[in-house]
């Protein structure tokens, strides 16, 4: 495993080895037609280390943060919190911050699930 | 002082691989007590036993130890060896050097220093140990069956066709378990109850079977061979030996609106019902909480209308008592519960069913009487979706980990059933493997591809979205195509994954047999003892031990029976000698042993006890060793040291631990 692929296992928690290429990710997927690698393919790559290609797709930036593949993933893979790491990889990579901490309080609203309002900050900056 | 003889065997490679058998043969030599060791390739081949032979011929052997496999494996064949030449068997100690040392370590040099020690031990214990011999106990020679399903009917037969007693325990009002609501099966097609029905029929008649419908196992005490077994038989409010079943108070019953668990709650039935037309006996019952007399005291029309005179609303629940060699478990499945898959609309659309709930709908006697109708409104399908593996290979907490191993097969019959009588209806598969292992099982699979044009889409379903005109939109994906695929559906099927009864847990509790994390029965061992319990005189049968078909089913129905026979044959066994024992100097009466007792084995009794010169009556503890089994579980939880266990006395297992920690 690469450098890159034990990151993307420790930011997700995901060991991509429990999948078993049901599709049922993809199936769930409302963004499925958006993206040019599909949800069950992440794990794919990353199997086979091919974090170039998964940090270049537009998938990561087309991932609705839904966790529908999450939810239903009947191996516990959550190919969401893969795409979810990989696009940290990139942030990570550039470096660059748009917004401060501090400027969060402000922002929350109480009845969104934090999860899916970090998971908003890091794909709509871009 | 003993004459201790120690024997290596290297198990092929397996253990001489690992551990240097030499060094562990010449280490035996400098033991106290040692007079002979040697290595050999295969000391449970006839040569290896000869050469034990040989050695406690001339050597004049009081002990060996065999540094050798599991216990579980061989221990018997050395005891055998011992005996045969004079020796008590029970001055036969195993060191495991297979299990325990080779096959977990890969390092030899620390690998043999562990074996050392292993050695060690079982020669510090064999210097305690003492003659031994076992009792014996009477063998009853009647078996008792729980669960009256295909398996356990098969089982039934075969034991009673050997010549012995056998009773069926079954829970509902009719034995035949699952198979009875089956429309055609798998891999021939013929129709489930032109199959079943004259089975039921052979249990019911056969003169060495005695069938307990609407009957629960209730209490089990005793041991191999002596199992007494309560039995509670469920006020039926129809006398048996009255009724006729002419099945006129089911017509007249007013009481009609109880879900019809035959037809998983398709429809409804009366108060009295027979579960199915054929059921046996032909008796029904009266379910109590749907009967109008029952809940308000008026009503009666049942008893008004049996032409026999066998409706007795006094009926009591009855316990019968009967004691039994063996015992079978045959408790069987069920479908698991949808609730926490909301994703496939199952409850929110009455068109999203189950497997199960298609067979219903596709028999001639279920809740559409054969025709293949929608439930919501009664309309012809022509568009079905079916998805496999719902719930099974789950390793979250929705669903089964394991496959359930039947339903690839019984999807690929009902597509193909489905496309022969409605050639106009569209059918598709989603499936993530089809797997059809097994004789003329994947022919039977291609048939319904290549000659009734059933569309199988590898990929899985990610939802079901009930629509306002009725419809179902499948939202699925094709993996090889890597499409997504918006299918509009009139029906959908979900290959639900099974799981034992519920009663499994509960019954094996009762017999102190094992159960795995998924309320499978556990087999022995998985290979050579498959279809015995490692609890002595429990046998499996059926899908209680694990998913299977209904061709494995009746296999291992009839292997369980012989089994059985081969038990029941038997006028006497041989007991176990290592039981537990009361020191009455030692026992202060507290009565913790005998709650930790699984076996029931300890009771108490006053005695006139001489301790060093005081007589006085104390309250002691007494095993009785035919209940007792050796588990030691008494031995350890004796506050005062009074319980020792034969064979792995205090001052044995003390030893063992010395000599490891020397
Ligand atoms: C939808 C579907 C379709 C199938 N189609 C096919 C097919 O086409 N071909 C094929 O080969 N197989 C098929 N099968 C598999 C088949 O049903 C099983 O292999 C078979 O029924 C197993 O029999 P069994 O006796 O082990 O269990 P069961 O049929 O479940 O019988 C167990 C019996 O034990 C009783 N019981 C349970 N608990 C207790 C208790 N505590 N005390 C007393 N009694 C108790 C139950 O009431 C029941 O009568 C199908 C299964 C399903 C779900
Ligand atoms: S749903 Fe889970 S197991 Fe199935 S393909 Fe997607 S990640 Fe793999
Ligand atoms: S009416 Fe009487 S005889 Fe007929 S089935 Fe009912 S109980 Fe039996
Ligand atoms: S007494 Fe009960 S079972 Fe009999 S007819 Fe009335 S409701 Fe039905
Ligand atoms: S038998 Fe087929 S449908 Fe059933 S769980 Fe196994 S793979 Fe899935």
């Amino acid at each position: 495993m690469s450098k890159q692929s034990e990151l993307i296992a420790e930011i997700s928690g995901v060991n991509p080895l429990k999948c078993m290429k049901c599709g049922k990710c993809s199936a769930s997927c409302p963004s499925f037609n958006e993206m040019d690698i599909k949800p069950h393919q992440f794990v794919s790559y990353i199997q086979r280390d091919d974090i170039e290609a998964l940090t270049a797709s537009k998938s990561l930036y087309k991932c609705l943060s839904c966790f529908a593949c999450v939810e239903r993933c009947p191996r516990g893979v959550k190919p969401g919190k893969l795409i979810d790491a990989a696009r940290q990889l990139v942030l990570r990579q550039r470096g660059q911050e748009y917004l401060s901490p501090d400027e969060v309080p402000a922002l929350l609203d109480e009845e969104t699930p934090q999860q899916l309002l970090m998971s908003a900050f890091r794909k709509y900056r871009r | 002082m003993q004459k201790i003889g120690v024997f290596v065997c290297h198990c092929g490679s397996n253990i001489a691989a690992t551990v240097d058998v030499k060094k562990v043969a010449k280490m035996a030599l400098k033991e106290p007590g040692v007079c002979h060791a040697e290595d050999y390739p295969y000391m449970c081949s006839e040569a290896g036993q000869s050469r034990i032979a040989a050695a406690i011929a001339e050597k004049g052997l009081t002990g060996i130890v065999v540094c050798s496999c599991s216990p579980r494996m061989h221990e018997a064949t050395f005891r055998k060896a011992a005996e045969r030449c004079g020796l008590n068997p029970y001055m036969v100690e195993i060191a495991n050097l297979r299990e325990h040392c080779s096959w977990i370590h890969k390092d030899m040099e620390e690998a043999t220093e562990k074996a050392v020690i292993l050695m060690r031990a079982a020669v510090a214990k064999v210097h305690l140990n003492t003659p031994l011999q076992a009792g014996e106990s009477a063998v009853t020679k009647r078996a008792l069956v729980i669960g009256g399903g295909i398996a356990g009917i098969q089982t039934a037969i075969d034991i009673a066709d050997a010549g012995y007693k056998v009773d069926i325990v079954e829970k509902t009002p009719s034995i035949g378990g699952r198979m009875s609501q089956l429309d055609k099966t798998f891999p021939t097609l013929d129709c489930s109850a032109c199959i079943l029905t004259p089975k039921m029929v052979e249990a019911a008649a056969h003169e060495n079977i005695t069938i307990h419908t609407y009957s629960e196992v209730e209490k089990v005490s005793g041991f191999v061979g002596n199992f007494t077994v309560d039995i509670r038989k469920k006020a039926r409010m129809v006398d048996m030996t009255k009724c006729t079943g002419c099945g006129v108070c089911q017509e007249k019953c007013p009481s009609r609106k109880t879900a019809n668990e035959f037809n998983r709650g398709l429809n409804t039935r009366s108060a009295i019902y027979t579960p199915f037309a054929q059921a046996i006996p032909n008796v029904p019952v009266i379910d109590t909480e749907s009967c109008i007399k029952f809940k308000t005291g008026k009503c009666g029309v049942c008893a008004a209308v049996c032409q026999a005179g066998a409706i007795d609303y006094k009926q009591q629940d009855e316990i019968i008592t009967e004691t039994y060699g063996a015992i079978v478990v045959a408790t069987g499945f069920d479908t698991i519960k949808l609730d926490k898959y909301g994703e496939y609309a199952y409850g929110q659309s009455k068109d999203v069913i189950t497997s199960l709930e298609l067979e219903r709908i596709m028999n001639a006697a279920g809740p559409t009487k054969g025709h293949l109708e929608r439930l919501s409104d009664g309309k012809a399908p022509k568009e079905i979706v079916f998805i496999q593996c719902v719930g099974s290979r789950c390793s979250d907490d929705r669903g089964k980990p394991y496959c359930s191993k039947i339903c690839c097969m019984y999807t690929a019959k009902h597509a193909m059933l489905i496309r022969d009588k409605y050639p106009d209806v569209n059918v598709t598969v989603f499936y993530i493997d089809v797997r059809t292992p097994g004789k003329n099982f994947d022919e039977f699979y291609r048939r319904a591809v290549e000659d009734y044009g059933v569309n199988y889409v590898k990929g899985q379903v990610g939802k079901v979205a009930p629509q306002p005109d009725g419809s179902l939109l499948v939202q699925g994906v094709d993996l090889l195509d890597n499409k997504q695929i918006l299918k509009k559906a009139d029906m959908v099927v979900l290959a639900t994954a099974i799981e034992p009864n519920p009663d499994a847990r509960k019954i094996a509790t009762m017999l102190t047999a094992s159960i795995d994390t998924n309320n499978f029965l556990t087999e022995a061992h998985p290979k050579l003892r498959p279809v015995e319990s490692p609890t002595a005189g429990v046998f499996l049968s059926g899908v209680c031990q694990g998913p299977k078909d209904i061709p494995e089913t009746v296999a291992q129905a009839g292997a369980a029976a012989v089994k059985v026979i081969g038990l029941l044959a038997k006028d006497k066994l041989k007991t176990n000698p290592c039981t537990a024992q009361a020191d009455e100097l030692l026992c202060n009466g507290c009565s913790t042993c005998a709650n930790v007792c699984p076996y029931g084995a300890i009771t108490y009794e006053v005695r006139l006890v001489n301790d060093h010169g005081i007589r006085e009556e104390r309250r002691v503890a007494s095993v009785n060793s035919a209940l007792c089994q050796g588990c030691g579980a008494c031995t350890v939880a004796c506050p005062s040291g009074a319980m020792d266990l034969q064979g792995f006395s205090n001052r044995q297992i003390i030893a063992e631990v010395d000599a490891i920690c020397r």
